[in-house]
């Protein structure tokens, strides 16, 4: 279980986020930190704001009110072309559904973040190999997400999420559509290969079994973070 | 007889040979990782009243160099008794009699603020979870403390979803009950 100091400063933090959709109000004053290295889960019942949360932090989606900073720089200020570079160059993303290109091998899949850096093909598949590995699905590296099973195609996209040795990854319910092995497969390698990199995760999830492999929790009702815990 | 009896956990391990007091405590600790150890008195009274019973004997002693221990083995009642057992349908929870059930009702009962207490039992039984999963995803771990550690998991996170039906209802519960 790793603690945070009161005095160090957060890797991310947002402050006060508000944001409606058409007239529906998803984040009504919502406040989180992430520390660098953290893996902090955000739990609610559906409707309670965790995606927009995530879209606003990951710098995805501009909140109507509140700010976003992240290594001292305001996020929900930043024009779009920075904003979209950082994302590239610090953040990863994973979703319910891999999101992974189905024409593609699952090697190319997480090679690709690496050449849209600039990196050459030969570099590229090299380290794309090396993150199949760590996550155990380098045999399935020639096949399409479609020939793949559900907990393989979301490793590859964990890979994919990490190739680029990102500071921060999202995970929007990445088990969300697994059973509860494959579930347990995939949390159990993100969890320890973002501790090995000390990449910080937030983490979304309705299950309480995946939250528990946070080390912390945050939970959201109607837009807006419970107050949890005793004097923590 | 119905439920998790010592007697029957010691006829298992008695099934696989003879053994004494000392060894049952050690391999039922072993196999059951997360639940109360048992204590020796209990070990021995509990033999003891198997042989009473019929349901084992004695073996004889053993002394392995140390103190003399009985040995007991398992009889073929014992061993009709333990399939019999085993077999035996677990009744699906008939009784409500959880501790945080009832801290809940007595707390609307007695102007309490129930929604206080279940969002702190909330976060204690969050940390419990994350200390198993952190028992559970350690390296080498063996199958008898996974399985128990996702036994126990699956046990809380019951609990935790029903706290959070009961948070979300409350406002109704609080007026059902003063009601009543």
């Amino acid at each position: 279980m790793s603690t945070h100091s009161e005095k160090s400063a957060p890797l991310l933090a947002a402050r006060g986020l508000t944001k409606t959709h058409g007239r529906t109000p998803a984040l009504r004053g919502a406040s989180v930190e992430l520390h660098a290295g953290e893996i902090l889960a955000v739990t609610g019942a559906s409707g309670s704001g965790k995606s927009t949360l995530l879209h606003c932090l990951a710098g995805i989606v501009r909140p109507d009110e509140g700010s976003v900073v992240y290594g001292g720089t305001r996020l929900d200020r930043l024009p779009e072309k920075r904003l979209s570079e950082l994302r590239r160059t610090d953040f990863g993303v994973v979703f319910q559904f891999g999101q992974l290109i189905p024409e593609l091998t699952a090697l190319d899949n997480v090679a690709l973040p690496l050449l849209l850096a600039g990196a050459s093909r030969g570099e590229a598949h090299r380290r794309a190999g090396e993150w199949l590995e760590r996550f155990g699905v380098l045999g399935q590296k020639e096949l399409r997400p479609g020939e793949m099973s559900g907990g393989q195609a979301q490793r590859v996209s964990l890979a994919r999420a990490l190739v680029t040795g990102p500071k921060v990854v999202f995970a929007d319910e990445p088990t969300g559509a697994l059973d509860s092995l494959s579930g347990e497969q995939v949390m159990s390698a993100l969890v320890h290969t973002a501790r090995e990199a000390r990449t910080a995760v937030l983490l979304i999830t309705h299950d309480a079994q995946v939250a528990a492999y946070a080390d912390r929790e945050v939970q959201l009702r109607d837009g807006a973070v419970v107050p949890l815990g005793v004097a923590a | 007889m119905i439920g998790m009896s010592t007697r029957h956990i010691l006829l298992g391990l008695l099934a696989g040979g003879p053994s004494h007091g000392y060894d049952l405590k050690r391999r039922h600790d072993e196999r059951f990782p997360q639940a109360r150890p048992l204590a020796y008195g209990q070990v021995y009274t509990t033999l003891q009243r198997l042989v009473r019973d019929g349901l084992a004997e004695v073996e004889g002693t053993d002394s392995d160099g140390g103190p003399e221990r009985t040995m007991y083995r398992s009889t073929d009642d014992g061993a009709r008794e333990l399939a019999g057992w085993a077999a035996e349908i677990a009744p699906p929870a008939p009784f409500v009699t959880n501790e945080i059930f009832a801290k809940v009702v007595v707390s609307i009962l007695s102007g309490g603020d129930p929604a206080a207490y279940l969002r702190e039992q909330r976060a204690a039984h969050m940390a419990r979870m994350r200390e198993l999963t952190s028992v559970k995803t350690a390296p080498n771990t063996d199958l008898a403390t996974v399985l128990s550690a996702d036994y126990a998991l699956n046990h809380l996170d019951a609990d935790l979803r029903w706290m959070n039906t009961t948070a979300a209802r409350l406002t109704t519960l609080t007026a059902e009950v003063d009601a009543s």
